[in-house]
């Protein structure tokens, strides 16, 4: 049988009506570490993609003119999109974590909510460079550990004191392909961003 | 984030007409874009067509627009400033009051994710 015509035949995943305020968090970790698959667990519609370019100047020396060349190179950042209530979503944007796309993950972070930064318990020592750039940023941030199932487990004892994590940051373990245990890394994040906020004044 | 194909994106000169700047307010990324009942007049570029064509059936962000139509971020949001301007478009902020994350939206936000089934 023929599916019915729909309004949104083409699958474009168009905003709900009653949708208001729109928030976003940034997902971030090493390459490969599982943005995109955390993305697209959590996210309503298709994962998409933008090309962003980037400027910055190589280290390379043009050999026909002698002077250090200005490359323009693109990266793709993944996103997609969770409607929360009928008229709160969130959007998730995976960005990768190295320092040189510096201006790029400015961009992208600037009002959000805070960070998620992915872990694999394999390469600890590939999301320092991530962890202390969003602290630089001042963003808040949650580390998520993506169990990886031929990685080793540890306890989160074990994993804090390699990681160096303040009390604070909440340190939680899922699995990227699944939902619940992303949502819990998601909550970990809105309630760690939550404490960081001013208390209202007092109403009295 | 996965590596960008190998593929030449349009120039943004392309879109934007030489300007470095749109003719208004830089747009969020997250600003939601809006179709009017306004005609799209003939002489319309194809790009800003793409747009207003892509945006019939319902509202999208800027940057699900960029997504869809292959172009840069900044691409989109100077098509979308022109398109506001001249009536095809309405373009709302992310966040309708204040423009900030607030403790009342993030709490809203928690009970949400914690109902999500």
């Amino acid at each position: 049988m023929d599916s019915a015509p729909s309004p949104d035949r083409t699958g474009v995943g168009y905003l709900p009506s009653a949708a208001r305020t729109l928030m976003k968090l940034v997902v971030t970790g090493p390459f490969g570490v599982g943005k995109t698959t955390l993305i697209r667990t959590l996210s309503e519609i298709a994962t998409l993609h933008t090309e962003e370019a980037m400027t910055q100047s190589s280290t390379r020396i043009d050999s026909t003119a002698g002077l250090p060349e200005k490359t323009t190179t693109t990266v793709a950042i993944d996103f997609g999109r969770l409607t929360v209530h009928d008229d709160l979503v969130l959007y998730m944007f995976g960005t990768p974590g190295q320092e040189r796309f510096l201006p790029l993950w400015e961009d992208i972070a600037r009002g959000a909510l805070g960070a998620l930064v992915l872990v694999d318990t394999r390469r600890l020592a590939d999301s320092f460079a991530v962890m202390d750039m969003v602290e630089e940023q001042g963003l808040p941030y949650a580390v998520a550990v993506n169990r990886f199932p031929d990685a080793p487990a540890h306890s989160d004892e074990v994993l804090r004191k390699h990681l160096d994590l303040d009390d604070t940051t909440p340190l939680v373990q899922c699995d990227a392909r699944e939902r619940r245990g992303s949502i819990d890394a998601l909550i970990a994040l809105a309630e760690h961003a939550l404490t960081r906020m001013p208390q209202p004044e007092d109403a009295s | 984030m996965t590596p960008g194909p190998a593929r030449r994106l349009i120039p943004a000169y392309l879109v934007t007409g030489g300007r470095s700047r749109p003719a208004g307010p830089a747009l969020d990324r997250l600003a939601v874009l809006v179709r009017t009942d306004a005609h799209v007049p003939d002489d319309a570029g194809t790009q800003a067509r793409r747009l207003c064509d892509l945006l019939e059936p319902g509202a999208l962000t800027v940057v699900e627009c960029a997504a869809h139509l292959d172009l840069p971020v900044s691409a989109t949001v100077f098509l979308a400033t022109d398109l506001a301007a001249t009536g095809l478009l309405l373009t709302r902020p992310p966040i309708p009051s204040a423009g900030q994350i607030d403790r009342s939206l993030v709490e809203r936000l928690l009970v949400g994710l914690r109902s999500l089934p």
